[in-house]
């Protein structure tokens, strides 16, 4: 189809290929030179070794440069007989993976050569035991090159094909494909094809349910070929490059359907004449209709599946899998090929309701050449009549639905503007006339009739990838393009800056963990709504969390595990809750922008997924160092990072005392702001932690940074700072152990009034002078007036004041 | 009362003081005896009494004389004095000396995911270009991350991507598969022209490896405004590349495919400073916008066009900071962080 020069390589296709978007992935093949050759097993001895393995140390006939000589090989299997025709690599040759055969001492014999086993030679995982020639039917000459003889020099370029590329999955479209890329002839071997043609089998082509109104099946060839004989062998040139493509050699008439599909593109069927009951009819499924697939499954038909039939029923999922009942075999004496274009979606949708994908549904899901099934049954035909003494018996039938090639008009100078190179409407035409277009040129138009080929052309945007890729991608110019004044980030993106800069600031490392949980992990933290994937990675972490903690936790598990102890680790993401969101179940259609009503409904079926910071702490807070006792991590830390959040957000913040599901019943807060609970604070359930191997104190806490973006002020207004010398005091109040100290401050605050300009709790005393159940809080006042400057007095009735109203709300006494 | 005010007896009391301030030796026994030697106690202070009974006419002269010996004295008493607190001040900074090799700490490190850093730093540089960055949910609804997008419901190139469905399936919400539902939403909700960059999560059901990660994320860009062209794409393509890797880094575009952009390139960036030298990298994917997705956002193709561009932020890191494991950054091992302090 194209000539390659006699010293290209697989990998300077690829190279070539890559250019035209054909990704290279790997070269197979061809990693074998001489000589290797054919030999003949004289005699052998058996001889039992030390580590208790029986070695043959064999005479074996060969012939180098025509003249015979007999080598002593030493054999490690024991397959074979003497008088068997082996393979045998002489000192010099290198097999598939870089192995030199060398003349060498083992086993107290000098070994002059190997004798090969399949997989030595590259030709399939066959290592049990050397390869016998004659259990693959060959009866060579001694002497014969084994490389040229088993087609062992063959290699195959792989490349990968883009799901638009159909045609790119057989040699006939690489090797158009390479005449792009290199400029080298292309010859298209479906023009050297000489029809076959047959008539008389009965064919109905008949869809009652068409998919978005296509027709399952717009062509259908049938050819007969009989007298074939069951014996012939599938020759090794034929039985390698199947293997080059991953294919297994199975019979004659299979491999060849198979070849021809490689070679052409079209997929082919071969069904077994005589097991054929009646003519043959494509047609939707019934409901209820079964059929026995190659694979020996049963396969409940679905009434979108299109079938071939015979009058006993289906004979096979059309474009995916042929049935059991007509199969060929090994003693088929007559087959009928079938070459057939089906619709892409309609295979699909099978191929993947039967979980079926197959070669023939690869290639027709992608797009089949719609004018060569004439061609492809052909030469199906003609190789059966070389390779398998086969002829044609006249029988066939062909049924053609109208078909035209879809037109695109373009103008000339459309490629040009979309890629930014200036291209002549010579460039343009000659490329689409190089890939098979049909171009007439009026004015500065082009209408293009796309070739059968490349169902993938559609739009004038295809016209100029083909144009752009034909001439080059590397011809494409720089161009910077200036874009309107932006506005940097949003307010939104900067707070989630400062907030992780702030935390990391203050000692905390960031994580990004995976959010599936398992449904317990997700109940840790209280029952929330979650969702639930249908395809998880792993059942046990099979929904989306509704929390940040668990994904730390584990993480803290596993950082300790390691030898990591002393952990302050931060997450920042999303969290998904099943908020009861209607549900959309009919999408709209792609390529047109739906209604604001439908894309609001989109938008308000799509569950809520909040973004939350979380921290978790455990181990040290710093470290035991010189002079210094370590201080451990905790409830304690995790509230400085609050802070250090709201502070961020420029927000400020109640800390609201009670039990959360996952804290511990002590030690655990809500975090409000502005009356809203945005989150908690506190220390993760001792079991909870000894249930994941974590030290009984880790702090932890997680925010919602929505919620507090919503409240936080774009811009913060200053505040005068009073300037008058201010004044401090201590105050110790005794109160009932159960005052929350925030409430008893608040009382402070309060009762001292305006004066009082900072207060900070310093010691919370319990013990020897006070009655069990009290408890003393002393606070640090700082009073100031903005206008003069203070006297004791006007502090000391401020403070008196204070304690008058923490006295009523909460019975605080003075401490004497 | 027999002693007279001579030279002499001036002389003996300031060399007596001297005396005395010659034998002090630190300055916490120099303040203690002040008034012994400089003060009211002092030999040269008690010579004032014998000045009443100098008669007035020698008064004046005898009031030079212990003027002149207190002057002495005085400075004598100040050079001592600023010696010795001189000597007191370095001792006590000796005493006070530590080990700065083994003082402790107290400020503790905290460490950005280099990831998280990776994709601010993409996002600063297009900011810096004008571009703003776009946000979208990265549960979405099935439209979103396919239909819009121009992938046919039966398109083999929806197989291609292995997405992850939420039950019930038939409310078409999945876990997007890459950015570019940000991009559509960003047509539909922004007005003309954009320039956006899509920072985040995506997830598709790869097993975990060394090279994969079922969750991961991309940074994708798309602009659409009059008149852009493949050239555009380029140009914006090495500009990005320059700033990531060098200015010596350059681009290559390869014919590929992708549903919502036609034509479709893949991209490779030259990496000067590959390890084991300089190299092609595979490095994402881009194209020109697919009418189909335009018409999907309301926006006419025959007068907006526009480019589109992703790339893997878990593979930039890999080639572009050496990270040879992908388990390294799922993990959440707080080492992987530590090591790049807040260097991306």
């Amino acid at each position: 189809m194209v000539e390659l020069g006699a010293k290209i390589t697989p990998n300077d296709v690829m190279a070539e290929l890559v250019k035209v978007g054909l990704e290279e992935e790997g070269s197979h093949g061809g990693d074998i030179s001489g000589p290797v050759v054919v030999g003949e097993v004289l005699s052998f001895q058996a001889e039992e070794q030390k580590n208790g393995k029986t070695i043959r140390w064999c005479q074996v006939r060969v012939a180098t440069s025509g003249s015979e000589e007999i080598r002593g090989i030493v054999c490690g299997a024991a397959n074979f007989a003497v008088g068997d025709k082996v393979v045998v690599s002489l000192p010099g040759a290198v097999l598939p993976g870089g192995f030199e055969i060398a003349a060498r001492k083992t086993y107290g014999h000098v070994s002059d050569g190997m004798i090969a086993s399949a997989k030595e030679l590259g030709l399939g995982d066959e290592h049990e035991g050397i390869l016998v020639l004659s259990s693959i039917g060959l009866d060579p000459e001694i002497g014969l090159d084994a490389i040229a003889l088993l087609g062992l020099d063959e290699s195959a370029a792989e490349v990968n094909v883009t799901p638009d590329r159909g045609y790119c999955l057989s040699i006939r479209g690489i090797a158009r494909e390479y005449s792009h890329a290199t400029g080298v002839k292309f010859q298209d071997p479906v023009l050297t094809i000489e029809p076959v043609m047959g008539s008389g089998f009965a064919l109905e082509v008949k869809d009652n349910a068409p998919i978005h109104g296509k027709a399952g099946c717009s062509q259908f060839v049938l050819v007969g070929v009989s007298g074939l004989d069951a014996e012939a062998k599938v020759p090794d040139w034929m039985v390698n490059r199947l293997k080059l493509a991953g294919m297994r050699s199975i019979s004659i008439a299979v491999d060849i359907t198979n070849y021809v599909m490689l070679e052409l593109g079209q997929p082919l069927h071969a069904y077994d004449l005589d097991k054929l009951v009646g003519g043959i009819s494509v047609r939707r499924a019934k409901a209820g209709e079964e059929l026995i697939t190659l694979d020996q499954k049963t396969r409940q038909l679905h009434e979108e599946d299109l079938l071939i039939c015979d009058e006993q029923g289906p004979i096979g999922i059309a474009g995916v899998m042929g049935g059991a009942r007509t199969e060929v075999s090994s003693s088929t004496k007559a087959v009928l090929i079938e070459a057939a274009i089906f619709d892409p979606i309609s295979i699909a949708r099978s191929a993947r309701r039967h979980k079926l994908p197959s070669e023939a549904s690869k290639r027709f899901e992608r797009g089949v050449d719609s004018s060569i099934s004439r061609a492809a049954a052909s030469r199906a035909a003609r190789l059966l009549t070389e390779l398998a003494s086969g002829s044609f018996s006249g029988v066939g039938a062909e049924h053609s639905s109208d078909f035209q090639l879809p037109t695109i008009e373009m103008k000339l100078d459309y490629p040009g503007q979309l890629v930014g190179v200036e291209y002549s409407a010579d460039e343009v035409i000659a490329s689409l006339e190089e890939i098979g277009c049909t171009v007439t040129k009026i004015e500065d138009l082009v209408q293009v009739i796309v070739p059968s080929w490349r169902p993938d052309i559609t739009h004038k945007t295809d016209l100029v990838e083909e144009v752009a890729r034909l001439i080059g991608y590397d011809k494409i110019p720089s161009r910077l393009p200036v874009a309107p004044p932006g506005r940097g980030l949003t307010a939104r993106q900067k707070l989630r800056r400062r907030v992780l800069a702030g935390l990391t600031g203050a000692g905390f490392v960031e994580v990004l963990n995976y959010p599936f949980v398992s449904a317990e992990q997700n109940s840790w933290m209280g029952p929330v709504g979650a969702l639930e994937l249908e395809n998880p990675m792993q059942s046990e972490a099979s929904f989306l969390r509704t929390s940040l903690v668990p994904g730390l936790i584990s993480a803290a598990a596993r950082n300790i595990s390691r030898g990591s102890t002393d952990l302050a680790l931060l997450e920042e993401g999303s969290v998904f809750l099943s908020n009861g969101a209607s549900a959309v179940t009919t999408l709209p259609a792609g390529n047109v922008r739906p209604s604001e009503m439908t894309l609001a409904a989109l938008k308000a079926a799509i569950p809520m997924q909040p973004r939350l910071v979380s921290g978790l702490l455990t181990g040290h807070w710093l470290p035991q160092s010189p002079g210094q006792h370590s201080i451990l991590a905790g409830y304690s830390q995790a509230l400085g990072a609050v802070e250090v959040v709201m502070q961020q957000a420029a927000v400020s913040f109640e800390i609201s005392q009670l039990e959360i599901a996952g804290l511990h019943p002590g030690r655990a807060a809500h975090v409000l702001v502005a009356g809203k609970v945005v989150g908690f604070v506190g220390e993760v359930h001792p079991e909870l932690a000894s249930q994941n191997h974590l030290p009984r104190s880790v702090g932890v806490f997680e925010l919602n940074l929505d919620e507090i973006f919503a409240v936080a002020p774009d811009l913060v207004q200053a505040q005068e700072l009073g300037v008058m010398t201010a004044l401090t005091q201590d105050l110790s109040l005794v109160v009932d152990v159960q005052v929350s100290a925030a409430d008893l401050t608040q009382s402070i605050v309060t009762g001292a009034g305006d004066l009082l300009e900072e207060i900070r709790l310093v010691d919370d005393y319990r013990g020897k002078g006070l009655d069990a159940g009290q408890k003393s809080l002393t606070f640090s006042l700082l009073y100031r007036a903005h206008d003069r400057t203070l006297t004791q007095a006007e502090a000391t009735a401020a403070r008196d004041q204070a304690v008058e109203l923490a006295n009523q709300q909460f019975g605080a006494t003075l401490r004497g | 009362m027999s002693e007279k005010l001579t030279p002499e007896v001036v002389a003996n009391a300031l060399q007596e003081s001297l005396s005395a301030l010659a034998a002090v030796e630190d300055a916490a026994t120099l303040r203690n005896q002040k008034a012994q030697i400089v003060g009211d106690s002092s030999p040269i202070s008690r010579l004032n009494a014998l000045i009443k009974a100098v008669p007035n006419e020698q008064k004046a002269e005898a009031g030079k004389l212990v003027g002149g010996a207190r002057a002495k004295l005085n400075q004598a008493f100040e050079e001592k004095e600023v010696k010795l607190e001189s000597l007191a001040a370095s001792e006590a900074l000796a005493n006070e000396k530590v080990d700065m090799t083994a003082a402790p700490k107290f400020l503790k490190l905290g460490a950005r995911h280099p990831l998280s850093l990776l994709m601010d730093q993409v996002s600063d540089v297009f900011v810096g270009m004008g571009w703003e960055i776009a946000d979208g949910p990265e549960l979405e609804n099935e439209w979103f991350n396919f239909d819009a997008l121009n992938f046919h419901p039966d398109h083999p190139a929806r197989a291609m991507q292995d997405t992850f469905f939420v039950r019930p399936v038939e409310n078409h919400l999945l876990l997007r598969t890459h950015t570019s539902p940000v991009q559509v939403r960003s047509l539909l909700e922004r007005e003309l022209p954009v320039y956006v960059l899509c920072p985040g999560r995506v997830f598709r059901t790869d097993e975990l490896d060394a090279t994969h990660t079922p969750v991961f994320h991309q940074v994708e860009g798309l602009a659409i405004d009059k008149g852009l062209t493949m050239a555009d794409l380029r140009g914006t393509l090495e500009h990005f590349a320059r700033v990531m890797f060098g200015d010596e880094a350059k681009i290559r575009l390869r014919p590929s495919f992708f549903p919502f952009t036609e034509p479709s390139a893949e991209l490779d960036v030259w990496h000067p400073d590959a390890k084991g030298g300089p190299r092609w990298v595979e490095w994402g994917g881009c194209g020109m916008v697919n009418p189909n997705v335009l018409l999907a956002a309301g926006i006419d193709p025959e007068v907006y066009s526009g480019f589109a561009f992703g790339m893997g932020i878990e593979r930039t890191l890999m080639f572009r900071n050496g990270v040879k494991d992908m388990h390294d950054m799922v993990e959440a091992d707080v080492r992987f962080s530590a090591q790049f302090g807040s260097v991306i």
